[in-house]
């Protein structure tokens, strides 16, 4: 009864500060609510025990979709207040209100209705687990079982890369990604700058060689060595690399290689992405720690986003 | 135990109320930025539906393949996330304005 009074109590601070992230008075205020959304999420995570998911909810949901709203809230400031957009016209909000509850009653109504006892996927999991390569069953799903999305996945955000650096200014390329950081020295940023990334880096290597066996693994991993990354280089401790530096490009395409590689080579024991079973931990483990240091260096690229003309300060 | 005090459809229904929460103010702000936060609100509302669905019986702790695709999904969604803020400052550097022309009417 106490769990159960916990999880209600929990739901019902979700929902209330989405709906303070979603009609917030302004787009900062917006803004913090999503990012305390996103950490209570990851505590709904943790209580459905998806470990896994609660890490990638906290690092990427909370994380580092938060520092890229507030990255662009920040470039909002020289618009006029008068172009900042506005809520729609009332009629219309009453019927986009009527239409969201009916969308949520009738995914509420499927829920009630689906098999309280149903068991999903866990027999199946269970049973071709030994053969996996690893134990922990998230990332036998991820890198073995159901492969193909991963290695899709980890071509998205190459191709997500690609598409944020078209965006750039002809007169820009070839400059350093992002925009020029201008930060206080010994400033609150700049002491975490320094104090932080140690930190990261030993927790995100952890995470990418914890994978094999405990919550964990190359996304996770990755996306922390990122925000290490990202933090460095707004704290201004390291100029953030050129956009046509090849060594920058391979190491964003070095993981989705390898693990292409690795996926045709399978067609040797009978198609792709079959590992045979007494090699699938090596070959798991080398595609987690390229993968996660590819990931690390696309997602801290991501945030960054396109390079921009240095800015002169105001 | 009655089926609606159980764990996971607390969390399911939770889910499913964030989904309408998340759509509602996708539609209703100009501004673009608040659409994209909305939108990922989306996100997390389906997620958690799905994730919820995976841990009907706690016993067996939670089911591994929807957690992986929801693993998959939130870095989908970031890179999705990435673009889209990309796309939306590189129009406001352009234009001098938040949201798209068709909702510029009232304004100068």
């Amino acid at each position: 009864m106490i769990d159960s009074l916990f999880d209600l109590v929990l739901c019902a601070l979700i929902i209330f500060v989405a709906f303070a992230a979603v009609s917030g008075r302004d787009l900062f205020t917006a803004i913090v609510f999503f990012i305390v959304y996103g950490l209570m999420v990851a505590i709904a995570w943790l209580r459905l025990e998806a470990i896994d998911v609660a890490l990638a909810e906290a690092a990427i949901g909370a994380g580092l979709t938060g520092v890229l709203l507030l990255g662009a809230y920040g470039r909002f400031k020289n618009i006029d207040a008068a172009r900042m957009g506005s809520w729609v016209p009332l009629p219309v909000l009453i019927v986009i209100a009527l239409a969201a509850t009916g969308l949520s009653a009738a995914v509420g109504v499927v829920l009630i209705a689906l098999d309280p006892n149903g068991l999903g996927l866990i027999p199946a999991v269970n049973a071709n687990i030994a053969q996996s390569g690893v134990f922990n069953p998230v990332t036998a799903v991820l890198l073995n079982f159901r492969a193909y999305d991963t290695l899709l996945e980890s071509i998205v955000l190459v191709v997500a890369l690609v598409g944020v650096w078209t965006l750039a200014d002809n007169s820009a390329w070839g400059q350093r990604v992002g925009k020029t950081q201008s930060v206080r020295a010994n400033g609150v940023l700049q002491s975490f700058g320094r104090t932080l990334p140690p930190i990261g880096l030993m927790i995100g290597i952890y995470f990418v060689w914890a994978g094999s066996s405990q919550p964990g693994g190359a996304f996770q991993g990755g996306t922390i060595l990122a925000a290490v990354g990202l933090l460095s280089a707004m704290a201004g401790l390291f100029p953030p690399p050129r956009v046509n530096d090849a060594r920058l490009r391979l190491s964003v395409i070095a993981g989705p290689i390898l693990f292409l590689a690795v996926a045709i080579a399978g067609t040797a024991w009978g198609g792709m992405f079959v590992l045979p079973a007494d090699l699938a931990y090596g070959l798991i483990l080398a595609i987690e720690i390229v993968l996660a240091l590819s990931i690390a260096i696309t997602l801290m690229l991501l945030v960054l986003g396109p390079p921009e003309m240095t800015e002169t300060p105001q | 135990m009655m089926t609606w005090a159980s764990g996971w459809l607390i969390y399911g229904l939770t889910g499913a109320t964030l989904i309408g929460l998340g759509l509602f103010g996708f539609a209703s702000h100009t501004n673009l930025l608040r659409r994209i936060l909305a939108f990922n609100v989306v996100g997390s509302g389906i997620f958690l539906v799905f994730g919820a669905t995976g841990f009907r019986v706690p016993e067996l702790g939670a089911d591994a393949v929807p957690q992986a695709l929801i693993i998959t999904g939130i870095v989908v969604a970031l890179s999705a996330t990435a673009l889209a803020v990309s796309l939306i400052t590189r129009h406001a550097s352009l234009s001098g304005s938040a949201t798209l022309p068709d909702d510029d009417r009232e304004d100068r």
